[in-house]
């Protein structure tokens, strides 16, 4: 019986891919709260991932870990529905400021307190930051190896697994032991969509914070249906020294932030029409530009 | 001690380009600060590798030369710069924005607890004043990147912990040799003093990777395509022009996701950076995140249905039509006046 505990790291983010004109200020800058938020693209892929091997091995459990404010527990009911097993939110003012590094310590400092686990699976990068640091980050401070760039698990045991990184120009295979942790690359298989059953059943799953400020009237369906409830980690909840923590840990510092707008160049505008087009050759031939 | 380092990648005895592109902007940061620049290399066939690396103005190479650094692994390489850094105590470490410089940084960061800062497209020296702990903070590195997908451009500093770290993407800074007979001094690494056997639990099955065959980042004339194009079969037209005019052929991130063309042409802050003399846009919209990779061309050609796609703003000639039907004429005309 090979039955694996499972960690996926996931992390609710703003939706950076497609900024529609209405997300646009008039003065050309992004209006980042119009954005919608979303479950981090590749943290998908890591959770599919995750799933084929629960898939071929049951038993397997997997629980969803996220950092973020308290509507990051949208990212916990998306991974409930297509088929997480449980999951925790880390979310507590202390944390405000994070970067990559102070981010990695808390997350690191939330799986020792989770207890035993056989893989740790996170996205490559977040949309939103681009960095691709926090999974060899938490890697590092749990010393445990790290597999990035993860596209396939080609097979796993109790004791090891092999994978296939797709890096720049090529792909390469690897043997890691267990306890590791694996960034998974887009170029991995896209989720499952949602199951409908899963979804009927965990609708309703909520955070002690948000069953307390819903006011609702069936207050009694989270005593008697435990799984409905998503815990939820405050600082207090896990082991820590206060200056790695938030804004104090973060050695990197954001000194200016520079919104970007287009400065619009005089441009010659011309047709599709032989003459125009003969004239620009002619031209960018004159120039040596071409030829 | 205190002095500007690169960790610089190799393969068969040869330095990537995208370390030589680094240790050009370390020779002049370490000028600025006036310290001197260090790289250093871990790997195999590294006879000679100096030759390579010192006219780039460097003082020190230190030489790391084992067959269990090579291929690249994390924890070897990481172990190796840890515990040199711990020796040498750098201000400042840059390496590549490549599949192993964005391995190995934030592993090297964290056991480190100094800050990095991945994918910059910028870097220079300044101060900075803390006004709430009244600390004055001189010569510090300003890593200078886009977030938030490219729309708004940030400046990161490292105040107090060191070193300062930097990952940066190939062709975002420019190679320049300071000196072909430039004088440095060579250390050859003890591999055992700053490795275990216990970096090596992870072992590389098989690896396939191809030799770069595209050189767009050299290419004096771009033509690229974006989403707009519509189809592979359409990109074959930007071939045939780039054929004509002795171009290379590049894309967008959407061409690419789209599958009209391979990763290896993608230009873009997730891609390669290009300052070629010429560059032809051909149904690209014109993202941020491309804009950033071709801004710097010397002209820049648009080709878009849109009148109103926003690269057309940063367009010296605008062409509003459709490729299919623009391209061939660019052919046909180009043909017949270098005649």
């Amino acid at each position: 019986m090979k039955s694996f505990k499972i960690i996926v790291l996931a992390k609710q983010v703003p939706d950076t891919r497609n900024v529609g004109k209405d997300a646009m200020k008039a003065d050309g800058t992004v209006n980042r709260s119009a954005l919608p938020a979303i479950f981090n693209p590749e943290d998908l892929n890591a959770l599919e991932i995750a799933l084929r091997i629960k898939d071929q091995q049951p038993g397997t459990t997997i629980t969803l870990l996220t950092m973020g404010p308290g509507r990051a527990a949208d990212v916990i009911r998306e991974g409930f529905f297509r088929g997480a097993d449980d999951g925790i939110l880390l979310t507590d003012r202390a944390f405000a400021g994070s970067d990559t590094l102070a981010t990695s310590y808390a997350l690191a400092q939330a799986i020792r307190r989770m207890g035993k686990f056989d893989l740790i699976i996170a996205g490559r990068q977040a949309i939103d930051g681009d960095t691709a640091q926090v999974g060899p980050q938490v890697a590092e401070k749990l010393k445990l190896p790290q597999v990035t760039y993860v596209e396939e698990i080609i097979e796993v045991s109790k004791t090891r697994l092999v994978a296939k990184r797709r890096l720049e120009r090529g792909v390469e295979t690897v043997s890691a032991p267990l306890p590791v942790v694996l960034t998974i690359n887009g170029t991995a298989p896209d989720c499952r969509s949602r199951n409908a059953k899963l979804l009927m059943k965990y609708k309703h799953a909520k955070t002690v914070s948000e069953i307390q400020s819903a006011n609702e009237d069936y207050l009694h369906l989270y005593n008697d249906r435990p799984y409905l409830n998503i815990t939820e980690w405050s600082v207090n909840e896990i082991d820590h020294d206060p200056v790695q923590l938030g804004l104090n840990g973060s050695p990197t510092k954001v000194k200016k932030i520079e919104n970007v707008v287009l400065q619009a160049k005089d441009s010659r505008i011309t047709s599709a029409a032989d003459e125009d087009i003969e004239e620009l050759m002619k031209e960018l031939i004159a120039s040596h530009t071409i030829g | 001690m205190n002095n500007v380092f690169v960790y610089c990648e190799s393969e068969e005895g040869t330095i990537a380009e995208v370390s030589l592109e680094l240790l050009t902007k370390g020779r002049s940061l370490a000028d600025t600060l006036k310290c001197k620049l260090e790289a250093v290399v871990a790997g195999i066939n590294l006879q000679d590798i100096e030759k390579q690396v010192l006219p780039f103005g460097v003082d020190v190479i230190h030489i790391a030369e084992d067959p269990r650094l090579d291929p690249y692994q994390t924890l070897p390489h990481a172990a190796l710069l840890i515990n040199l850094f711990r020796e040498e105590q750098p201000q400042i470490a840059l390496m590549g924005a490549t599949s192993t410089g964005r391995d190995l940084g934030p592993r090297v960061s964290s056991a480190l607890h100094s800050g990095l800062t991945a994918d910059c497209t910028g870097l220079e020296i300044g101060e900075h004043e803390d006004k709430k702990a009244n600390i004055f903070y001189k010569d510090l590195l300003y890593q200078i990147r886009p977030a938030f997908g490219g729309n708004i451009i940030a400046t990161i500093i490292n105040p107090d912990h060191r070193p300062q770290m930097a990952t940066v993407r190939e062709g975002v800074m420019k190679k320049e040799i300071r000196d072909a007979g430039y004088k440095g001094e060579v250390r050859y690494l003890e591999v055992n003093k700053y490795i275990s056997p216990e970096d090596f639990v992870v072992k590389i099955i098989d690896r396939h990777i191809e030799k770069s065959k595209v050189n767009i980042k050299g290419a004096p004339i771009i033509v690229s395509g974006g989403y707009g194009v519509g189809s592979r079969e359409n990109f074959n037209l930007l071939y045939e022009l780039a054929e004509v005019i002795g171009a290379e052929v590049g894309a967008s991130r959407a061409a690419v996701d789209a599958g009209y063309a391979g990763h290896e042409r993608q230009i873009g802050q997730t891609g390669i950076t290009v300052r070629p003399k010429l560059y032809i846009a051909c149904g690209i919209s014109g993202q941020i995140q491309h804009r950033a990779g071709m801004e710097e061309s010397a002209q820049i050609i648009s080709i878009n249905t849109d009148p109103d796609a926003p690269i057309n703003s940063i367009a010296d000639y605008v062409i509003i039509g459709d490729i299919a039907e623009v391209i061939p004429k660019m052919i046909k005309y180009y043909k017949k006046n270098t005649k």
